[in-house]
């Protein structure tokens, strides 16, 4: 190993987004020496792209909330697969995580009397997203990036792992590149946290950046850790529709949270149409109570335009299937209306929707303070991914540690908005507070060096081969096939299909041929992210086939209805003895009779 | 569906230049699509650096037709397509490879600037007031992307390299947010003027016209830092000549003359 640069830490983070940044800042708190690495420069991971805001019961504008309604408000959107003791301290800790922020600097929008500013969003009883007009990702990334520089940890950025390494049965490092020098470089750690966000670039349409291919989930199952409930994959219900090249790129649900409505070509509001069992008292009964739930009147309920992701998205594909789309195949969401309500509307839709005013204006030619938007769903947010431990975040592959998107179980079938920068914030502090924990405890492994030069052999084998596979096509091929086969709507016969293809689809990644040298090469660089990639797509389909029901984000056209047998299990995905994918189902973790009772109560 | 031609810089820090590329327009289509197009396509190793696509983190910052801009807010149908479009790697940073850039420097400027001091809380349970009208002076600082487009453009940079002595305007930025938000209690006016190079800005305004967020840089941020400088540091004789004189700005304008 001698010819790898090594370098040693007693924590490896992996991802720089609010979760890899948050565990860091804690893990180096507790005294472990960090280093991040991250494959894109600092504070430009995919959190800056949140929008709408964080989800806090800190109660600042509606005092009748408290954790428990935020507890039950998640496990009622995540359909009770959520792991409820995750889902409990969440809703717990997560104030603590907001104020704790603002003492870092982040300034978010104020109430009257100079507090958090807190607004509505689908699926919360009350007004609980703090908020930084439509960027409030970038604040919080911004934060605790400016905070996380002064603390000592040391940062990689523009580096990929490609593989964790194991000494026995727990973690003892990873290998991974530099993308400028195309450079091997090994990290050894007692203790590795993945936090490498999403997967939405396994589909063609998305609202996710290049990064979140879910690396993490294929590193962690190399690894030998399991991955849970990857069939829940959110699809958030506006996206862009046009232009082509913007297709997919988030309008954020604070649109409605401001007023914003859904409706179809008739002019129809279609939400109002169809309204689920468990929600329907909770939801306006006409227009006019709807708008008076999104300025502020606390005794009117939620318009169905602000119904959970999963549904919203659902109702949106329907009423383009039976021919009642906008032009160019979505629904319109319109926010200019509201000038028949308020005056100076126009100066009101830019000072709360800013980013969303310019990238219309700018990408689209429309503005929405005069006109409606057209919207369509997206590939948004993983539910599922590494399962880990409800309180330490770790997985179990020891010293393997997992926080944020990348990890699963707190969001269950389907995410409320608002939950996951909350969720980065409140179990990225306790899995860098783990993993520090675990490091003292434990001195780093040994590295095995035929590992580490088989993974640095294998990801060069792309430069030998001439006249093989373009890994763009490839890549392109299999975004376009997990959005036909394996998207909303689906069916045993076409995800059976998938996993055909997918088998196709990987004899081809093994072919691919990369041109050029190894500095800053994004040919390169996207063959070593197809076999990830391929594995997370098939740990979606395998999971997705295996769950024979309909619930939250995963709708089965053959199994439309939801099964109570199937409502108490989650899935688990793991490389077999054989080296196969194996699929399986397990028992819900256990609920305690406190948290049942919340649920009870608040039904 | 009509061509284009793209003229993109390629080559290391060695050696390099243009080649031109033909790639479909279609709708809609921004710069970054058209460069996508051509790496998927022709040149699987052409060197972008790109994230969100939307605007959001300023990573595909670069020169096009000779402007700085984000690629990927830089629609085609902005630009005469009857020519070649050109596209090269930010002028102010050392080139890596291609259209990317070694921007690290500006992470090195932004640890030397002394961290956010809150003061200490203004409710028992640790929290804080704030009015709005105080946070939207330091908010509009605080959508800075860090793009790092005001700091490419800007000339202390670009023509007089003069990168050990001056943090260039995005930092700027930056103190202005620390220094004006509203519970702050660090004082970092010393090292904008001795060490951080303040006195070489002589608000031309270029970085506040190439800033993709319309902060307004020259404006808001750097002639009110100018402005505290002045009124911490210069003696009893200046600040009795400063009232005597209609404006503080102009005071500000006879001192970056003559600094």
């Amino acid at each position: 190993m001698a010819e790898f640069e090594t370098y040693e830490h007693d924590v490896l983070v992996i991802g720089a987004g609010g979760a890899g940044l948050r565990a860091a800042i804690e893990a180096s708190a507790g005294g472990a020496s960090v280093g991040v690495v991250t494959r894109s420069l600092l504070g430009k991971a995919h959190t800056v792209m949140a929008e709408g805001g964080i989800a806090a019961s800190l109660a600042n504008v509606d005092e009748r909330d408290n954790w428990k309604v935020h507890f039950a408000d998640t496990m009622r959107g995540g359909q009770y697969v959520n792991n409820p003791r995750m889902a409990q301290l969440h809703a717990q800790e997560s104030p603590a995580r907001v104020h704790e922020l603002e003492a870092w600097g982040a300034l978010f929008d104020r109430t009257r009397d100079g507090r958090i500013l807190q607004r509505n969003f689908g699926g919360h009883a009350y007004p609980r997203l703090a908020h930084v007009g439509d960027r409030t990702g970038l604040e919080i990334i911004r934060t605790l990036q400016d905070h996380g520089i002064h603390r000592g940890i040391e940062f990689y950025m523009e580096w990929t792992i490609i593989r964790l390494l194991k000494d026995g049965d727990r973690i003892a490092g990873a290998i991974g590149y530099d993308r400028e020098r195309g450079r091997f470089k090994i990290f050894r750690a007692a203790a590795v946290i993945l936090a490498t966000g999403g997967i939405g670039r396994i589909y063609k349409i998305t609202s996710n950046s290049w990064e979140c291919i879910g690396d993490g989930l294929a590193l962690a199952y190399h690894a030998g850790a399991a991955l849970q409930d990857t069939e829940f994959l959110q699809f958030h219900p506006t996206g862009m529709v046009w232009p082509p090249s913007i297709r997919g790129a988030l309008v954020t649900e604070g649109v409605r949270g401001e007023g914003g409505i859904l409706v179809n070509k008739e002019g129809r509001r279609f939400m109002f149409d169809d309204i689920p069992p468990e929600y329907k008292d909770q939801t306006a009964d006409s227009p006019d109570e709807g708008w008076r739930y999104t300025q502020g009147d606390r005794n009117a309920r939620r318009p169905p335009d602000l119904l959970t992701r999963d549904h919203v998205a659902r109702r949106i594909v329907q009423q383009v299937r039976e021919g009642h789309g906008s032009p160019h195949g979505g629904v319109f969401l319109d926010i200019s209306w509201i000038k028949e309500k308020i005056p100076n509307a126009a100066e009101h839709i830019k000072r709360k929707l800013p980013n969303m005013y310019q990238q219309f204006k700018q990408l689209a030619d429309i503005d929405i303070t005069r006109e409606p938007m057209e919207v369509g769903p997206t590939t948004h947010y993983m539910m599922g991914g590494v399962r880990v431990d409800s309180d330490t975040q770790m997985s179990n592959v020891a010293g393997l540690f997992a926080a944020g998107e990348c990890a699963a179980g707190l969001h269950g079938a389907n995410r409320l908005g608002g939950n996951s920068l909350s969720d980065l914030l409140v179990f990225g502090k306790r899995a860098g507070e783990y993993a520090a924990r675990y490091a003292a405890e434990h001195p780093a492994g040994r590295l095995d060096s035929s590992e580490v030069e088989a993974a640095a052999r294998g990801a060069l084998e792309g430069f030998e081969r001439t006249n093989g596979e373009n890994p763009y096509q490839v890549q392109a091929d299999l975004q376009k096939m997990m959005q036909d086969l394996v998207g909303i709507v689906r069916r045993q016969d076409e995800m059976e299909q998938a996993l055909e293809r997918l088998g196709q689809l990987r004899s081809r990644a093994e072919r691919v041929s990369v041109t050029g040298n190894r500095e800053y090469n994004p040919g390169w660089h996207t063959a070593l992210d197809l076999p990830n990639m391929l594995i997370v797509a098939e740990a979606v389909a395998r999971a997705a086939l295996e769950r024979k029901e309909s619930r939250g984000a995963h709708f089965r056209d053959d199994y439309p209805k939801k099964d109570s047998a199937f409502g108490a299990v989650n899935t688990l995905v793991r490389r077999g003895p054989d080296g196969q994918m194996r699929v399986e189902t397990a028992p819900l973790r256990p609920m305690a009779d406190e948290l049942r009772q919340i649920i009870e109560e608040m039904k | 569906m009509s061509e284009a031609t793209f003229r993109i810089w390629r080559g290391d820090s060695q050696s390099g230049g243009y080649q031109d590329y033909r790639t479909e327009v279609s709708p809609g289509m921004v710069v970054l699509d058209a460069v996508h197009d051509i790496q998927a396509h022709q040149a699987p190793d052409l060197a972008v650096r790109w994230n969100c696509k939307a605007g959001h983190c300023g990573s595909c910052s670069a020169e096009i037709n000779g402007s700085p801009r984000l690629m990927c807010m830089t629609r085609l149908n902005q630009l005469p397509l009857d020519k070649p479009v050109t596209i090269e790697p930010m002028r102010s940073f050392p080139l890596i490879r291609d259209l990317v850039t070694n921007v690290s420097w500006n992470y090195r400027v932004k640890k030397l600037i002394k961290p956010f001091k809150p003061r200490q809380p203004d409710a028992p349970d640790g929290t804080w007031r704030v009015d709005q009208g105080d946070a939207d002076r330091v908010q509009e600082f605080r959508k800075c992307i860090e793009c790092f487009l005001c700091q490419d453009v800007c000339h202390v940079l670009r023509e007089h390299h003069l990168q050990d002595q001056f943090i260039g305007p995005r930092f700027f930025v930056y103190v202005a947010a620390l220094e004006m938000h509203p519970l702050d209690a660090e004082d970092r006016l010393a090292e904008l003027r001795q060490t951080q190079g303040l006195g070489y800005c002589n608000i031309t305004k270029c970085c506040t016209k190439v800033c993709p967020e319309s902060i307004a840089i020259t404006d808001n941020a750097i002639i009110p830092l100018k402005e505290r400088v002045v009124d911490q540091f210069y003696d009893p004789l200046t600040r009795l000549f400063r009232i005597l004189r209609p404006s503080s700005r102009e005071a500000q304008q006879d001192l970056s003359a003559s600094g």
